[in-house]
C-alpha cells in the first residue's frame, strides 16, 4: 500500500449541477499533495467528500486500505477555507472541545495543547476569548486544533491566508515537520509559489473534471517546452540573431547579465539533443548563459486550464 | 463515535454561562414581581381614598339605605334645592351628587334618579348604587302589595346540579374550572417554551454559520448529531431557566407581599373574578375543599404522562424546524419569511384551545385539531384534563411522533446542506431542491 488515500471514480451532483465528474486521485503516503484548480472547480466538494461531510453519488474513497467510514474521522485533520471559532468561547476550552470531538480524552487534549501552545508561543492566550484575538492569532489556534490529534491525513485549504510572512513561514515549517513525522498532507491553494515549494504531487481539477495529475517533476516534464534561455556574445549580434532565427524558432529573452549580450529563447524540436544546440552556439560566439526553461506551476496551471 | 453528550454539554454550558442569559434568568422574575407589586400597591392606594357622595332624596323613600362604608362616605343632604346641593358638592370637591326627585304618585322610575359629578363616575359605583335602590324599592313594593317577605325568602330554592359521567366519575363546575386552568397552563407553557427556546436554537445555529466554525465541527460529527445536541442542550438550559424562574418568582412574591403589605395572591383580575363567580358556592370552606377534590379528580397520572410526552414531542417537532430555518439563512433578518408558517399553526392551536376546548372539549373542532400534529400538542394538552379516551391520546401521539421523525429528517436535510451555504437567500423552491442533494 503506497497510497494513503485513493479516490476512485467519484461523481457528485447538486441537483442538475455536476460538481465532480468521475474524478480519481491517488495520494502517496508521506507526500505533500497539491490539489489545484480554478475557483468553483470542485476542489472543496472533493475535500468535503474525503471528510465525509458530503457523500459521493458514485465512486468510492479508500483510506489506508480501508473503505472510508465514520471511524476514520479521527485519522483526518481538516483546516477548511471557510473557518472560524466560537467567538465567545475561551481559547483553551474551545480547543479542548474540538479535540474531544476528534476522539481525544480531555486530559490528553490538555497535555498536547500545552505542548503546542508553548511551541508556537501562544501560551498566554489560553483564557482569552476568540473575539479578543486578531485574525492571524485565531488562525494559529485553528492550525493547532487541526493537527492536535495527530491524524494520518492532513487537509489544508488555503492554510496561509491571514498570516503575515513570518507566521506563514512558521506554519510552513510545521507542515514540513508533520510530514517528516509521517503525516500525509493534502494542500489546496491558489498560491502557486507555495505549491512549487512544498508539493511532491499535484492534481488539477477544472470544471468538475481532473485534467492533470502526477508527480510534480513528471508533470513538469510533460509540459516541457524544449526551450533554452541563451546569452551569447558576438561582434555582430544582429547578424547572429538573424542567422539563429533562420535555424530555430526564436523569441526575445529577458534576463539580467553583466555584459550586453544577445539574449534569446531558443526552441528545439522534441527529441533533439540540447548539446547540438550548444555546440552550434559555441561556434558562433561566447556563450555566457545556457539554461533550460522549466515551466512554472503557474504556467502549467494556466496552460492546462486554457487548453481544456 | 457518539459525540452527542459532549455537544449537549457544550451547548448547555455556553447558554448557561452567557451573560444575557444569566441576567434574563435573574432579572425577569424580579421585574415581573415588581411590576405586579407596583400595580397592586397602586390599586390599593386608589381604593384607600374615600369617595364622598352626597345624597339629596326629595322622595324620602331610599335615603336610609345609603350607609357609609370603608371606601365610600354617604352624606345625606336635606331640605336643600338641587342647585344649592350641586354648588355645595362642587365646592367641597365631593365625588358626586345623587339626586332623587320628588315622586307624586307610583314608584320611583329611572327618570327620577340622577347622578351629578365632575368626571364620569366609575361603573362599579353606579351599579352598586343602582343595586341598593332596586333592592329597597322591590322590598317596599312587595310590602305595599301585601306579600309576605319572609315567606318569599324562605321559599327560595338553590340548586346545584351534580355532574356524573356514565362511568361514575363525579364532576362539578369547580372541576371544570380547575381542568381549564390545568389544560390552559400546560398548553400555554408549551407554546411559550417553543417560541422562546426555538428562537434560541435558531440563533445558535446562525451563530455557528456566521462564525464559520461549522465546517470544522461537521468534519468531526454528523450534522444530525450536532442539530440534536443543540436542541437538547438548549432545551435543558431552558428548563433550568424555567425552574429558577418559578423558585425565584415564588420567593420574591412572598418577600414582596411582606414588604409592601399587599397580598398579591389575593389580587384579583377581572378574569379571576369571573372564574370565582362561575364557581360561587355558599361556603368558603367547601369551596376550598371542592378545589382540592377537583384537583384529585383530575386524571393526574394520565395528565402527567401525557404532559411529558406531548411536551417533548411537540417541542422537538417545532425546534427541529427552527434549527432548519437557522441553517437555511445567513442572518436573523432573513428568517422572517420562514417564521410565519411555523408560528401560524402554533397560534391557531392556542386560539382553538382557548375558544373551542373550553366550550366543548370533545366537539369536532377540538377533536380534529388534537390529531393534527402541528396543533395536537397544545390542543391535546388542553383537552386531557376533561378526560380524553386513551386510544385517542395514543393515536394522536403516534401521529405526532411520526411527524416529528419526518420533520427531524427534513430539518436534518436542510440543515446538512444549509449550514455550508453562504451568501444565498434561499427560497422555498431552493429548500425543496436541497432535500434531493
Amino acid at each position: 500500500m503506497n497510497n494513503l488515500l485513493e479516490v476512485n471514480n467519484v461523481s457528485k451532483y447538486f441537483g442538475d449541477f455536476k460538481a465532480l465528474n468521475n474524478v480519481s486521485v491517488s495520494i502517496p503516503k508521506g507526500s505533500i499533495f497539491g490539489l489545484l484548480g480554478p475557483n468553483g472547480a470542485g476542489k472543496t466538494t472533493l475535500i468535503r467528500i474525503v471528510n465525509q461531510i458530503t457523500m459521493p453519488d458514485a465512486g468510492s474513497v479508500v483510506l489506508d486500505g480501508e473503505a472510508l467510514s465514520q471511524k476514520h474521522i479521527m485519522d483526518i485533520g481538516y483546516l477548511p477555507e471557510e473557518r472560524g471559532l466560537y467567538k465567545s468561547m475561551k481559547v483553551g476550552e474551545q480547543a479542548i472541545y474540538l479535540a474531544q470531538l476528534k476522539g481525544l480524552s480531555k486530559a490528553e487534549a490538555k497535555k498536547r495543547l500545552k505542548y503546542w501552545f508553548e511551541r508556537l508561543e501562544i501560551g498566554d492566550w489560553w483564557n482569552k476569548k476568540i473575539q479578543e484575538l486578531s485574525k492571524g492569532m485565531a488562525q494559529k489556534i485553528q492550525f493547532v486544533v487541526t493537527v492536535l490529534h495527530e491524524p494520518k491525513l492532513l487537509i489544508f485549504d488555503e492554510p496561509f491566508s491571514g498570516f503575515d510572512p513570518i507566521n506563514a513561514n512558521l506554519i510552513k515549517d510545521e507542515i514540513l515537520r508533520l510530514r517528516e513525522n509521517g503525516a500525509t498532507v493534502i494542500f489546496s491553494t491558489h498560491r502557486m509559489e507555495s505549491v512549487e515549494e512544498l508539493c511532491d504531487d499535484i492534481a488539477l481539477i477544472h470544471k468538475s473534471n481532473k485534467i492533470l495529475d502526477g508527480k510534480l517533476v513528471d508533470v513538469k516534464r510533460q509540459f516541457k517546452i524544449n526551450t533554452f534561455e541563451v546569452g551569447i556574445r558576438s561582434n555582430n549580434q544582429l547578424e547572429l540573431e538573424k542567422e539563429i532565427s533562420e535555424k530555430f524558432s526564436v523569441s526575445k529573452a529577458n534576463f539580467k547579465t553583466l555584459e550586453d549580450e544577445l539574449k534569446l529563447n531558443i526552441k528545439i524540436n522534441p527529441g533533439e539533443n540540447p548539446n547540438d544546440l550548444l555546440n552550434y552556439l559555441t561556434q558562433k560566439g561566447e556563450v555566457s548563459h545556457f539554461v533550460e526553461l522549466i515551466p512554472s506551476v503557474n504556467d502549467i496551471f494556466i496552460q492546462a486550464v486554457n487548453n481544456s | 463515535m457518539n459525540h452527542l453528550p459532549l455537544i449537549i454539554k457544550r451547548e448547555y454550558l455556553t447558554k448557561v454561562k452567557n451573560k444575557s442569559f444569566i441576567i434574563m434568568t435573574f432579572l425577569s422574575p424580579l421585574i415581573f414581581i415588581t411590576f405586579i407589586a407596583v400595580i397592586a400597591y397602586l390599586t390599593q392606594l386608589n381604593n384607600d381614598k374615600v369617595k364622598v357622595i352626597s345624597v339629596l332624596d326629595d322622595s324620602g323613600l331610599v335615603r336610609h339605605v345609603f350607609k357609609s362604608t370603608e371606601h365610600t362616605a354617604y352624606n345625606n343632604l336635606e331640605g336643600m334645592s338641587l342647585n344649592d346641593a350641586k354648588a355645595l358638592v362642587q365646592e367641597s370637591e365631593g365625588y358626586g351628587l345623587l339626586y332623587i326627585s320628588k315622586v307624586s304618585e307610583g314608584p320611583i322610575k329611572s327618570k327620577n334618579v340622577t347622578f351629578y359629578s365632575e368626571e364620569s363616575p366609575s361603573i362599579t359605583l353606579i351599579s352598586a348604587i343602582e343595586n341598593k335602590i332596586q333592592t329597597e324599592l322591590t322590598l317596599q313594593n312587595r310590602i305595599h302589595e301585601g306579600i309576605d317577605v319572609e315567606k318569599l325568602e324562605a321559599s327560595k330554592v338553590q340548586i346545584e346540579i351534580n355532574q356524573e359521567s356514565f362511568k361514575g366519575e363525579k364532576t362539578s363546575k369547580v372541576d371544570s374550572v380547575v381542568k381549564l386552568i390545568f389544560g390552559g397552563a400546560a398548553g400555554y407553557l408549551l407554546f411559550m417554551f417553543i417560541i422562546i427556546y426555538g428562537n434560541m436554537i435558531m440563533r445558535s445555529v446562525i451563530e455557528e454559520k456566521t462564525s464559520r466554525i461549522i465546517e470544522v465541527i461537521i468534519s468531526s460529527v454528523k450534522p444530525v448529531q450536532l442539530m440534536l445536541g443543540k436542541i437538547i442542550g438548549t432545551s435543558l438550559a431552558g428548563i433550568s431557566q424555567f425552574v429558577i424562574w418559578i423558585i425565584l418568582g415564588g420567593v420574591l412574591m412572598t418577600v414582596a407581599s411582606f414588604v409592601l403589605g399587599v397580598d398579591l395572591a389575593q389580587m384579583q383580575t377581572p378574569q379571576q373574578q369571573m372564574v370565582e363567580q362561575a364557581m360561587a358556592t355558599p361556603e368558603i370552606n367547601s369551596e376550598i375543599q371542592n378545589i382540592v377534590t377537583a384537583f384529585f379528580n383530575l386524571p393526574l397520572l394520565n395528565l402527567i404522562t401525557a404532559f411529558i410526552l406531548f411536551f417533548i414531542c411537540g417541542y422537538l417537532l417545532y425546534s427541529s424546524l427552527y434549527a432548519a430555518i437557522g441553517a437555511a439563512v445567513d442572518n436573523e433578518t432573513d428568517t422572517q419569511q420562514f417564521m410565519l408558517p411555523i408560528l401560524m399553526p402554533l397560534v391557531l392551536a392556542v386560539y382553538i384551545g382557548i375558544f373551542t376546548v373550553i366550550e366543548d372539549p370533545h366537539g369536532t373542532v377540538s377533536t380534529v385539531f388534537s390529531f393534527i400534529p402541528f396543533t395536537s400538542p397544545v390542543v391535546m394538552l388542553m383537552r386531557i384534563p376533561f378526560g380524553v379516551p386513551i386510544w385517542q391520546q395514543v393515536v394522536s401521539l403516534i401521529i405526532l411522533i411520526g411527524t416529528f421523525m419526518f420533520t427531524v429528517w427534513f430539518a436534518a436535510k436542510i440543515y446538512r446542506v444549509g449550514i455550508l451555504m453562504y451568501g444565498k437567500k434561499p427560497s422555498y423552491k431552493e429548500l425543496i431542491k436541497w432535500i434531493k442533494y
